[in-house]
Formats: C-alpha cells, structure tokens, sequence
C-alpha cells in the first residue's frame, strides 16, 4: 500500500471510497512488482481519450478564444491566420446594448433565463414526482416506467418536428383542442411564430426532458435504505410524511446534481428550438445557442460569434461554481 | 413482486388502519394522488406518440386540412412515399454508421480510461477527469465554429477529407457520450471489488487480460448502460449534423427536413418517417432500460 499510492493520494479520496470494503485482502498484493508493471500503463490506457477531447473539445475551445479577438469572417475560413486581431471589438460589440447586436444578445439571454427556469422546474417537478409516485411497487408499474420513458428515447428531431405539427396554426392539434373544441381562443392562434412561441418551446422541452429527471431520481430512490422507511412506518408515520422526511431529504444530493445538469443542458439547447422554429427563432424564443449560430453561420460573423460563445461559457463557469459552492456548504451545513 | 403491490391494487380494501408489514400503507388521499399524476403525465407523454401514428397512417388532404383525432381514412401510403420524396435510406444508412461507429469506439475508450481511472494512482488523474466533466457542460456552438474551421483546414492541407464526411462526424459524436460514458463506468468499475482483478494479476494476467476477462464481463450492465447513451446521443444529434453534413452523408436529423417542400409540408410522410426513425431506438431503449437505471444507481447516483 505503500510505495505506489504516494503521488497524489490527496486527490484521491472520493474514488477510493468503494473500494474500500474489500480492503482485507489487499495484503496480497506484490506491491512492488505491481509498481513495475504499471509504468505508464494508465496514460496509455488514457492515450485515446486524451487525444480525441484535445481534438475536438480542447483545442477547439482555444481556438474560439483567439478567433474572438480577432476580426474572422467568411473570407478567413481558408486562411484562419489571416484574420486581424482586433483586441476586445467583438466583446464590446456583444455587450453594448445601445447598438443592435448587443440589444440583440441581452434579449436573447434573458428569453433564455425564462425558458431555463420554467423548462428546468417543471421538468424537475414532473421527474420528481413521477419516479416518487412509481417507488412502490403495483400493477402497471412496469408499464408506467417504460411509457415514462419513451420521450427520452426518441431522437429528438422526430419528437419536435410531431410537436411542431401539432402547433400548426390550421392544421394543428392545438388550434384544433383549443379553439374548435374547447373554444377557449377566439381564433386560431400562431404558435410558432410570435409572442406564443416561448410557451410552445417550454412545453416541447419540458417533455423532452423530463424523463431524464424521472430516470436520475428512480435511480436515485433505489439507494435509499428500505430500513428508513420501516423504521419511520413503524413508529407510525405516514406515507406522505415518509415522503417528505425521508424520500425528499435523501433526494437531495441527486437533486442537485440534477438541477445542475438539467440547467446546463437547457441552457444550452440548440436541437429543441433549431427543430421547432428552424434556422431563424421567433424573437420571444430566440434562445441563445440559436441566436450565436444564428450570428455565426447566416450572418457569417464568426468572430462576434465566437465572443458571444465565450461570454457564455464565463457564464456557465460563474453559475456552476456558484452553485456548487451553495450546495456543497449547505452539504457540509447539514452533515454537521 | 411481493406484497407492496396489494394495497394499490385493491385500494377499496385496505383500510389502511391495519398498516401491514408493508413500508408503505398507502392512504386513499395517496392513491388519488397517484391515479391523477400518472393519468397526466401519461396523457401528456402519449399525445404527441398518437399524433404521431395517427397521423403517419392519414391521406394528404387528411394532415393538410383541420386536425381530426379520427383519421377519415387509414392508408399506408405514407410508409411507402417517404422512401422517395427524400432519400430516407441513404439518410438511415447513414445515421447508422456515424452512430454505430461512435458507440464502438467511444465505448471502446471510455472503458480503457475508466479502467485507468479506477485502478491506477497516477499523476494527473484528477486534472484529466475535471477536464473530461467539464466538457460537457460547454455549449456545442463553442466547439461548432471552431471544429468546422479545424476540418475545413485539415482537408485543405493534408487532403483528409473530415468536414462533410462521416468520419468527422464520427470523431466528433464519439466525444459528445464520452465524459458521461467514462464517468459512468468510473463508478461502475469501482463499485466492483478489487481483489477479483488483483486476484488474476496475481495469477499472472496482465492488466490488459485482467481488464476484459474479469472487469469487462462483471461490468455488463455498465457497459450497456453507456452503449445505449451513447448510440441514443448520436443518433438524435442534430447541430452538428447540420453543418458538418453534405448532400451524401446527411443523417437522418437533417434529412427529416426534406418532406417540407416550398409548396407543401408532407406532414403524413414527416410522420411516417419519424415513426420509422424512432422504432428501433425505442425499441431498444425500452428493452435495455433496466440496464441504464442499473448503470445510473451504479456509477453516476451515488
């Protein structure tokens, strides 16, 4: 145990932790033999992984910090190197809100922040409630858990383009519902286009993405201890407030893990709006993916593209450390 | 399947005053509860599912005019049309070799990093993992500009066609599942005790022969797990496909936009062809999904 864990054992402890049980028979183990044996075996087992994340996330992302400070157009792509660097212009064009793009990009992020939080919410409301509901076992269960789980696993372009055929204004199932059988609207209302189009995003990607949430927190009930539950009904608690003494509260690391992951990936959603409204997102859902391609590959500006990506990046990266610092104090708040 | 499954199915019967050895005595205030939350969300998940087979199976005219819960005729018409109006095939031979390719492979390389993630002290380990999460949580319009530049220049220079060609998809999907995939399989292999390998590297395998006769087959369920993510994400990606794309390798996330026409949307055949697209992922899904709830208690929910 000695000679060979020395290097970075600080690092360490969260992915030995498993392991640990099995510790006893670790005395076999002809350490020194071993260390000779492993050599560089690891980073060549990494080898591939590092290569292809240097390829495609790593340099990449180099790449798109540089080319945000200088000025890259169509004419660049052949000869990228070409391109004048042009300082901060890209960031002060995206952040001045008094000229058009800028104005552009703060509305665009705040459709964004709306449709974030009421994707996120219900999604995580719906997941949530559905795997707590489908924790006990009864007949149709099984069926229930598959049915649950079937938005999840349909590629996403043919589950939106079906939603984007029911939000049709005249041919729609929601016109359809809506005005003609309920008579709630007085006509036939666009959902696609104009103000009604937010509602009709947040709906798709709520049903999108809910299943996901479901998934995690089933996952996540079935390492909470059946003993709890016995316990609790023993002395005479009921099923409402084992939910909401242990089931909610034993949730809470896989909650915040999956809040976390839930808001990157809306937040970052191109397939949803990109499927729904095509190229060009009405101005009420124009979310910011689609407004940066949008800035990008139609309007060929690849430089001020690439800015607005990396301001969103420093907003991501401030968010999840924000976050992540809230939950693992409230974390250590409650361990203690 | 024992006893918790009684209450709910009798619930007129149980008084729920007796609370049996069951956890959970489910009150009618609960049952309700439940009955009218799954009601919801099944309604909910199912609406788009029925449009989607009503419609596939309904005259043009039928999707053209007002929506009809009833179709007025049923034809399959549309099942044979699709293959036509666009090239639904090439598209779907297409999307199954990108996916397919980046399933193996990425499957393939996240098994070999985690291995080295689980079992080995070495320096870097933590930087590598940090830089493999923190991947996923970058938008993919950040690497899209720049990934197309890469390639446009490496095709220009050395001749290796990528943009536009499914190898350069291919490299680029089998990233997207990558840091999930490793991340997942890191807490599989944990979970799985140590002294089963050490013991077949005392008895002489090397590492390599340790990994995939012991770890590998004790991993199954992990495994699959991340085969499935990670076949699912290419063949839903959508981004990427439409600009990395050209006419002979579009995959089927671009190619469904073909039955819009200027003059008319076919959408029978849209949804005919996004039946047909679907089927063998839910198919698979659905038959496999034991083994991703398996793979998440497992290695991602610990």
């Amino acid at each position: 145990m000695t000679a060979t864990v020395t290097t970075d054992s600080l690092t360490e402890k969260s992915d030995r932790v498993t392991s640990r049980g099995s510790g006893g028979a670790r005395r076999r183990l002809p350490r020194i033999p071993d260390r000779i044996r492993q050599g560089g075996l690891p980073y060549l087992l990494l080898l591939p992984a590092v290569l292809l994340e240097l390829l495609v996330h790593v340099i990449p992302m180099i790449i798109g910090i540089v080319m945000s400070f200088r000025q890259f157009t169509q004419f660049y792509i052949n000869n990228w190197g070409g391109a004048p660097w042009s300082g901060f212009d890209n960031y002060k064009i995206a952040v001045d809100v008094n000229a058009p793009i800028g104005e552009a990009l703060l509305h665009s992020f705040f459709v964004t922040c709306v449709f974030t939080f009421f994707a996120v919410g219900l999604a995580w409301l719906f997941g949530v409630a559905a795997a707590i509901m489908l924790q006990e076992n009864f007949r149709g269960r099984g069926f229930l858990r598959a049915i649950f789980l079937v938005p999840y696993a349909l590629p996403v372009y043919a589950a939106v383009i079906t939603w984007a055929f029911m939000f049709q204004r005249d041919n729609g199932l929601v016109n359809h519902v809506l005005h003609d059988q309920l008579g709630i609207t007085d006509q036939p209302s666009f959902w696609l286009i104009g103000d009604n189009s937010i509602y009709a995003l947040i709906i798709v990607s709520v049903w999108k993405g809910w299943p996901f949430a479901f998934l995690i927190v089933m996952a996540g009930l079935q390492n909470i201890p059946r003993e709890l539950y016995e316990a609790a009904s023993i002395d005479g608690a009921g099923i409402w407030q084992q939910i909401r003494k242990i089931t909610l509260p034993s949730l809470r690391p896989v909650n915040q893990v999956l809040v976390l992951v839930l808001f990157l990936w809306t937040f970052n959603d191109f397939n949803t709006p990109y499927v729904l409204f095509g190229k060009a997102a009405p101005e009420n859902a124009d979310l910011i993916s689609i407004h940066i391609y949008q800035s990008s590959f139609v309007t060929w500006n690849f430089g001020t593209g690439s800015a607005m990506s990396v301001l969103l990046l420093l907003f991501l990266l401030v968010v999840t450390a924000v976050y992540l610092f809230i939950t693992s104090r409230g974390r250590k708040g409650a361990d203690a | 399947m024992p006893s918790p499954a009684q209450p709910s199915v009798l619930p007129a019967k149980t008084t729920g005053r007796s609370r049996p050895r069951s956890p959970m005595a489910a009150p009618q205030s609960f049952l309700w509860t439940r009955r009218i939350i799954l009601t919801l969300l099944t309604g909910f998940v199912l609406l788009p599912v029925y449009v989607m087979i009503s419609s596939s199976l309904k005259p043009l005219q039928d999707v053209s005019g007002k929506f009809h819960w009833i179709p007025s005729g049923l034809t399959i018409k549309p099942y044979i049309d699709i293959w036509d109006t666009v090239p639904l095939a090439r598209y779907f031979v297409n999307s199954l070799i990108v996916a397919g390719a980046a399933t193996v492979l990425s499957v393939i390389i996240a098994i070999f990093s985690a291995y080295a993630v689980s079992r080995y002290k070495f320096r870097g380990k933590r930087v590598f993992t940090v830089t493999v999460l923190s991947t996923q949580m970058f938008p993919g319009i950040l690497f899209l500009l720049p990934l197309f530049l890469i390639f446009v220049n490496i095709g220009n220079s050395t001749g290796v066609a990528l943009y536009g060609s499914r190898g350069g998809l291919i490299l680029t999907y089998l990233t997207f599942s990558l840091p999930f995939s490793i991340w997942m399989l890191i807490g599989y292999f944990d979970s799985i005790p140590r002294d089963l390998d050490e013991a077949a590297l005392v008895d002489g395998c090397g590492p390599i022969r340790a990994l995939f006769q012991v770890v590998v087959p004790a991993a199954v369920p992990g495994i699959v797990a991340v085969a499935v993510y990670a076949f699912m994400t290419a063949w839903g990606e959508v981004l990427f496909a439409s600009v990395m794309t050209n006419d002979a390798t579009r995959t089927l996330a671009v190619g469904l936009q073909g039955y819009a026409t200027q003059n008319d949307v076919y959408w029978n055949q849209v949804m005919a062809a996004s039946l047909v697209v679907s089927v063998p992922i839910v198919a698979g899904f659905l038959l496999l999904q034991r083994y991703l709830v398996a793979g998440l208690t497992a290695g991602a929910v610990k």
